[in-house]
């Protein structure tokens, strides 16, 4: 998927052919790393992938085809924090070879049409901002035209700061996209992956006829230090992971992501009409 | 209470609940009362003493409030004197009736939900308080509500949707509540709920930011078909200090924040993400409250007035289609989008258009 002469990142892990796992600091050689499909054969830390990598993973070989994928910020707000949101939009799409933090289209699981969004954690943290919400709503209104399940692979800070009441809003208009598919008898699937939080968790994430998660990701609303800083006090282990979410009753199922194309397939089958 | 002017409030406890650029606007109040009393206790005439300085107190108002900071806005939006949801309910509502729960968990106080005769409607009324005295406060959480709060404010607008009852939402929260027990009773789906549920209640729904709009513990009940936002009230993202945080990794840059992230009234409306502003009285609600209750209703009545000759189809597609419509963006590609024909091309550069220019 990547070229040479563009060292994209396109997995949150370290550089180098052999790694040392961010979270259980064994050496991990890469080939075997990328053949786990970026899990850690040696604690099952599922490491942050791009959107690219994932629909390379969940969607038989050469079969998604994007639809828009020349939309862009207008950057409404005209955005400056340390450096212009313009200036960091450029930065980040030459990092991540993305325009936005959401790719959409159509796609097959298994032989089964979906349409499917992936959001990438390396495009300002998967946030959410006018782009995104446009192609959440236009996956979801495909799925209503073309009566095919919707697949949503969440991976997301929440809404984009620097788009500020723009991105708000897209909590409610992708809501409502759903509220629309749900009418029509659309499924609706979620994939929650790390971290899916704030704004995106608070709009179409936690919309699904069936929500799985990651084991590990990061669930939650509001940010663990904000919450610290509230409780003054220190958080208990675990919290706001795909485990507590799925304890306290917000999660279907913890799949392993060596498993996720056949439980999404198997899913679709129980679903299909 | 509220009603009462201000004046008299900030005058007995000191200078402690002003604003800076408020403080000498309350010193020449203060002056006219004590000139005031002076005049009955002596019997000598200061009348004109007193209309100089009244004149003097118009200019200064004008001065300090025709041109607030983005900053000085939300500082008024949090003013302690400033008319809190239960104000308004006394200075607004007919035969309040408020109803508790979310036949879930419990009663969240910072969420009142309740019928009332409002503005020459028969109404629920939903809207977050934050309570006035430290003890309210506390029961309130300051406006932050947990999911209870958002579960029973569902309830009671499927409740008024099954009797084809109008739904005014008033918005007052600094965010929906971060603490442990929001997170285990699952505050992200309570609000993604609510969005999805509100954008297809078959009633009119209405909704004013009366204070502070904080992120999604504001929209979770805000999701409308025609939203204000009062004129000293701000509508956010993200509260200013925390925006700064994230994005100068510092709180103290704020006043900064309040800017950059365009959340005042003039800046939504010229973005168009709220269709009007409501007018407070010259100083702000808190100086005189009614003035600003009577504007507040003055706009409920009319917005409600014009939603309820809707049929529910055609009001919950006008919803969809301003929903539908909420962004700004472009596309690079010459070629038309492969899917969803309705996002428009917009070449580089161009003014980017926003919700009111969505296809009909």
């Amino acid at each position: 998927m990547e070229s040479p002469a563009s060292p994209r990142r396109n997995v949150e892990v370290p550089e180098g052919l052999w790694i040392r796992c961010t979270k259980c600091a064994q050496m991990i050689y890469r080939g075997i790393l990328e053949e786990e499909l970026n899990v850690c054969p040696e604690c099952g830390h599922h490491y942050r992938i791009s959107a690219r990598t994932r629909i390379g993973q969940l969607n038989d070989p050469g079969t998604f085809e994007e639809f828009l994928p020349d939309l862009e910020s207008s950057d409404p707000l005209e955005f400056t924090d340390r450096i212009s949101y313009k200036q960091r939009l450029e930065e980040v799409k030459a990092a991540s070879g993305e325009k936005e933090a959401i790719v959409v289209g159509k796609g097959f699981i298994k032989g089964r049409p979906v349409i499917m969004g992936v959001m990438n954690p390396m495009f300002i943290m998967g946030s959410m901002g006018a782009v995104v919400g446009e192609k959440v709503a236009a996956a979801a209104e495909r799925a209503i035209a073309d009566s095919l399940p919707l697949v949503m692979v969440t991976c997301s800070g929440g809404a984009r700061m620097m788009e500020g009441m723009v991105s708000l809003v897209q909590m409610a208009k992708t809501a409502a996209a759903i509220a629309r598919l749900d009418e029509a008898g659309g499924l609706y699937i979620v994939v929650m992956t790390d971290p899916t939080t704030a704004g995106v968790a608070a709009s179409f994430a936690f919309l699904g006829d069936v929500t799985l998660a990651e084991p590990g990701a990061l669930i939650g609303f509001a940010g663990p230090r904000v919450i610290e800083n509230t409780i003054k006090t220190r958080l208990p282990e675990g919290f706001q992971t795909a485990e507590f979410m799925l304890e306290h009753g917000y999660v279907d199922r913890i799949v392993h992501r060596k498993n996720l194309r056949s439980e999404l397939a198997k899913i679709i089958d129980y679903c299909g009409k | 209470m509220s009603t009462q002017p201000v004046a008299g409030g900030a005058g007995a406890s000191g200078y402690s609940h002003l604003l800076e650029f408020e403080k000498p606007i309350v010193k020449m109040e203060q002056e006219i009362q004590r000139l005031e009393a002076t005049q009955v206790s002596s019997g000598r005439d200061y009348s004109e003493i007193i209309t100089s300085i009244r004149g003097q107190l118009q200019i200064a108002l004008h001065k300090a409030y025709a041109n607030l900071t983005p900053w000085e806005t939300v500082l008024v939006a949090r003013h302690p004197k400033r008319p809190l949801l239960r104000d308004y309910i006394r200075m607004l509502c007919v035969d309040f009736c408020e109803l508790h729960g979310d036949k879930l968990f419990g009663d969240d106080r910072a969420m009142v939900c309740g019928f009332t005769r409002l503005a020459g409607h028969k109404v629920m009324l939903i809207g977050h308080h934050k309570g006035r005295e430290v003890r309210e406060k506390s029961e309130c959480n300051f406006g932050c509500a947990h999911p209870e709060g958002y579960r029973k404010a569902l309830q009671k607008m499927k409740l008024a949707a099954k009797f084809n009852v109008p739904i005014v939402c008033l918005v007052d929260t600094p965010g929906a509540y971060p603490g442990v027990g929001a997170e285990e009773r699952g505050i992200a789906a309570a609000i993604a709920v609510n969005l999805m549920q509100l954008s297809r209640l078959p009633v009119p729904i209405v909704a004013c930011v009366i204070g502070e709009g904080g992120s999604g513990g504001a929209l979770g009940i805000a999701v409308a078909d025609q939203v204000a936002v009062m004129q000293n009230a701000y509508y956010s993202v993200i509260s200013p200090e925390g925006g700064a945080a994230i994005l100068w990794k510092s709180s103290e840059h704020a006043a900064r924040a309040a800017g950059a992230l365009k959340m005042t009234p003039p800046d939504l409306l010229r973005l168009k993400l709220i269709d009007a502003i409501v007018d407070e009285p010259l100083g702000g609600a808190h100086r005189d409250p009614l003035a600003a209750a009577r504007n507040l209703e003055q706009w409920i009545a009319g917005a409600l007035g014009d939603l309820r000759r809707l049929k529910p189809e055609a009001l919950l597609r006008r919803r969809w289609e301003r929903l539908r419509g909420l962004g700004s963006f472009f596309s690079t590609s010459a070629e038309q989008p492969a899917c969803a024909g309705k996002s428009r091309k917009r070449r580089r550069g161009k003014e980017p258009t926003t919700l009111a220019d969505a296809p009909a």
